[in-house]
């Protein structure tokens, strides 16, 4: 296989995604990009160097082998790129639609020294949509070790740590406080760029797994942390109740109907289906000329559903230049081609209101780059007598979240001094068998790297309880199926595993 | 509580107490273990629903169940008072959700509820109650009709005042009638607690602002998540902005900007309206089901 292959001789330029026209996408919740077709995916793995010192793998916060997944997708052999990918990673199929892959794999990857580098996340999807279309699962035999362990939020941190302790052995069941399990990836990350039914395949392969999802549950108040541990039977338990409660900037006007937040504007959309209102109950009421404010993932979701839900105009105010907007780089281009407005450098210091109480414009100004900040980000200062209005009947803030409270609030977990749960580098929190991880113990982070703190607390949480720690899967001594599921089988104590 | 483990929401028990007032028992055992004074529910009629909050206006852990007493007066509202019939199941339950209310040591408390508040002040009432506190109770109704739990209220109230609008009942008048009396008769209330809406709570604040005494009121904005997620329930406090739905529903009635919660409880008024319309032809045409047609 492609030994010789040098920058020169692999296709020099990076198989574009088929994409729905930007006109007709951004009045529709169908998906934006459609995925690679076969030939897509084995041009653009010819791609790929296979470089010894893998940067790539070093550059993915869970490590996937990404020379070896896509040299299998090289030699057509799919099943076995996605062997490889599940190994790590337990969410392809949303992980290569959604991860910040500029920042990391593909940013470090060496062809994008020359040329674009290999479309790793793309790659990723294409394999992770095949698993869910030929209903691929690498369900393994699990040897019941009696261990029960709960898990509280069933975003994808709580998903993560679900499915490696129930491939331990562990009976697990995951707490969520909506009436669907999914976290973000269900009430925020709009359909059109990860339809809703790709997590409810990767939820029911957990539940196939033997992991039971208690929905309407709301762990603090129905019962506490400690009741987990201490009543309810559970040896261990998992925390990734994900950051909530939105920030608002605090300046005049946000109180007025048509300002809300991202998270209210898509959880009615996405979760509540307000979009079809009224079929469905929950209404939304979209603006016309809808104003977001901030530069992050989550702005380029409201703009869009926006956009989607009928706005004539939708447009984005960041304090800062687009170098520094946070989203990721596709989202920005794909929300410009669909008609986005962009303020750069310009910062909101007033809601404007009419007698009613309604939303009629967003005054604003207008900002410069001064000297860099803690951040290394060069700080915004305003311009002094630049300020101005924009028309606008609805503002939407999209400017970070903070601690969600609930849990803090019932148990005597250590909070840290903003309100997230302090753990050690095992993310093992104050109270002895309650590990945490995701979002409420960094702050809104991404989904791979919440993915990640879930199998890292996975891993702790194993140690714990003493059963074998499933770094032994990327032993190359280990037979191949005791690598993929954790454990030489036959080991006494622990696990056995085998596929079924 | 979900698919996974079988479980529904059973409503065990509904009584009608009015043409718009209904009561449902709802069979939650952990929910009425865990549920305080004060504390809310989320609920989903079914699964093309909005979530709605309601306040707890009883728990049973013996029975295990929950009580929540509901006014027919938006869609979904409307819609549950035709459909939620005892043996039929909910599509969501969550709670109980916010801060438990505070029963300090107060000796003597003043327990106000108007129209939809009458329920949710009951369980207050009671802990107060079983606190050793006196407890005086005035109560809020339209008319004579509309009157529910007063056999309740004089189980765990030392003093119970009616007030109707139309005098059928009681005292002739606003509940803040029933308070002027009430805090006339008894100079030391230490506590005042007040649920109603919103115009109800705010004229209770100004009767015993003058007074400076302390006093409770249950916020009810809309809300989506209940988990402190949206920041829809966003109320005034004081300079402040809180989250009712985890900061709260609770807070001191001095502080609360009602004029702002009575605007943003209008926000979704023109859809609302629509909705009910729409809601409303569809029964008219003796459809068994809404427009739609694609429910249940
Ligand atoms: C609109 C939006 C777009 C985003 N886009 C991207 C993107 O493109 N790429 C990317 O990498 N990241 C993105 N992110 C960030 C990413 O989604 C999060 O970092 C990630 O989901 C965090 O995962 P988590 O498991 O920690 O928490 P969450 O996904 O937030 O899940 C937490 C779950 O816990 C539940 N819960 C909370 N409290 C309780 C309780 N007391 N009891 C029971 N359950 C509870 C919640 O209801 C929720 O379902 C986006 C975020 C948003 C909001
Ligand atoms: S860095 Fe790029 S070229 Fe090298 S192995 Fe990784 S994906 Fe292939
Ligand atoms: S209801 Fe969403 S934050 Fe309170």
């Amino acid at each position: 296989m492609a030994k010789k292959k040098t920058i020169r001789t692999i296709p020099q330029a990076r198989t574009p995604m088929p994409e729905q026209a930007p006109r007709a996408r951004a009045r529709n919740f169908g998906e934006v990009a459609c995925g690679y077709t076969l030939e897509n995916a084995l041009v653009e793995a010819e791609r790929c160097l296979q470089c010894p010192d893998q940067p790539c793998v070093r550059g993915c916060p869970v490590g996937i082998d990404i020379p070896s997944f896509i040299a299998k997708i090289a030699e057509r052999n799919h099943r076995g790129a996605y062997d490889v990918i599940t190994d790590t990673n337990l969410l392809p199929a949303v992980c290569g639609r959604v991860c910040p892959q500029e920042s990391q794999c593909e940013g470090v990857c060496t062809v994008g020294d020359t040329l674009e580098p290999v479309a790793i996340g793309r790659l990723e999807r294409f394999v992770g949509d095949m698993a869910i279309r030929e209903g691929w699962i690498n369900l393994p035999y699990v040897e019941p070790t009696g261990f029960r362990v709960g898990i509280v939020g069933s975003g994808p941190a709580g998903m993560a740590c679900a499915a490696d302790m129930a491939k331990a052995g562990c009976e697990v069941v995951v707490y969520e406080a909506l009436h669907e399990p999914g976290g973000v990836l269900k009430y925020g990350i709009p359909d059109f760029r990860l339809p809703n039914e790709v997590i409810d395949v990767e939820i029911d392969k957990l539940r196939r797994l033997g992991v039971r999802f208690e929905c309407n549950t709301l762990v603090g108040r129905l019962f506490t942390i400690e009741q987990m541990i201490a009543e309810m039977g559970f040896d261990a338990v998992f925390i990734g109740t994900g950051a909530g409660y939105p920030s608002f900037m605090g300046i005049p006007g946000e109180s007025l109907n048509g300002v809300l937040s991202a998270n209210e504007l898509l959880t009615r959309c996405n979760l509540m289906r307000a979009r079809d209102f009224p079929s469905f109950d929950t209404p939304l009421m979209p603006g016309r000329r809808v104003v977001v404010i901030g530069a992050g993932n989550t702005a380029m979701d409201a703009l869009r559903v926006s956009l989607r839900l009928g706005a004539e105009q939708a447009i984005c105010v960041y304090r800062r230049s687009r170098a520094e907007a946070p989203a990721r780089a596709e989202e920005i281009h794909h929300a410009g081609e669909e008609g986005v407005a962009f303020r750069w450098l310009t910062s909101p210091v007033e809601v404007l209101g009419d007698a009613q109480k309604r939303v009629r414009g967003l005054r604003c100004q207008a900002m410069e780059l001064g000297e860099p900040d803690a951040s290394g980000r060069r700080r915004p200062v305003p311009v002094p007598g630049s300020e101005f209005e924009i028309e606008c009947d609805s503002v939407v803030y999209a400017i970070g979240t903070n601690a969600n409270p609930i849990v803090g609030q019932t148990s005597k977990l250590r909070l840290d001094r903003r309100g997230y749960i302090e753990t050690d580098d095992d993310l093992a929190t104050s109270i002895l068998g309650v590990y945490a991880g995701g979002d409420i113990v960094t702050g809104a982070a991404t989904v791979i790297e919440a993915m990640g703190a879930g199998r890292r607390a996975a891993r702790s949480m194993k140690a714990y309880l003493g059963l074998r720690d499933s770094d032994v899967v990327f032993a190359e001594s280990a037979p191949y199926e005791a690598r993929r599921f954790g454990f030489p089988p036959g080991e006494r104590g622990h696990a056995r595993l085998r596929l079924a | 509580m979900s698919p996974d483990s079988g479980e529904s929401f059973e409503i065990v028990a509904r009584e009608d107490y009015s043409d718009v007032t209904f009561m449902l028992d709802i069979r939650h055992p952990a929910m009425a273990r865990a549920a305080k004074a004060g504390q809310f529910v989320i609920v989903m009629e079914h699964a093309q629903g909005e979530r709605i909050p309601l306040t707890l206006a009883d728990f049973d852990p013996a029975r295990g169940t929950i009580t929540l007493v509901i006014q027919a007066v938006g869609k979904t509202t409307r819609e549950m008072q035709r459909n939620c019939l005892a043996g039929t199941t909910l599509h969501a339950v969550v709670g109980p959700m916010g801060i438990p209310s505070h029963v300090g040591s107060a000796g003597k408390v003043l327990c106000v509820g108007g129209g939809l508040g009458v329920a949710p002040v009951f369980p207050q009432a009671r802990a107060h109650a079983r606190n050793g506190a006196t407890v005086i109770g005035v109560l809020g109704f339209r008319n004579r009709d509309a009157m529910f739990w007063e056999d309740r209220f004089r189980g765990v109230c030392d003093e119970l005042i009616v007030c109707t609008d139309d005098g059928s009942a009681g005292l002739k008048g606003l509940v803040t009638r029933g308070m002027e009396q009430a805090l006339a008769a008894h100079p030391d209330i230490d506590e005042c607690i007040a649920i109603g809406p919103p115009v109800m709570m705010k004229a209770c604040a100004e009767v015993t602002r003058p007074r400076r005494i302390r006093t409770v009121v249950s916020l009810n904005p809309v809300m989506v998540d209940g988990t402190g997620m949206c920041g829809g329930c966003r109320v005034k406090i004081g300079e402040g902005v809180k989250f009712a739905c985890v900061d709260g529903p609770d807070f001191d009635a001095h502080e609360v900007d009602f004029d702002d919660l009575m605007a943003r409880l209008a926000r979704f008024r023109p859809a609302e309206g629509e909705a009910l319309r729409k809601w409303e032809e569809s029964c008219r045409l003796g459809a068994a089901q809404p427009a739609s047609g694609e429910r249940y």
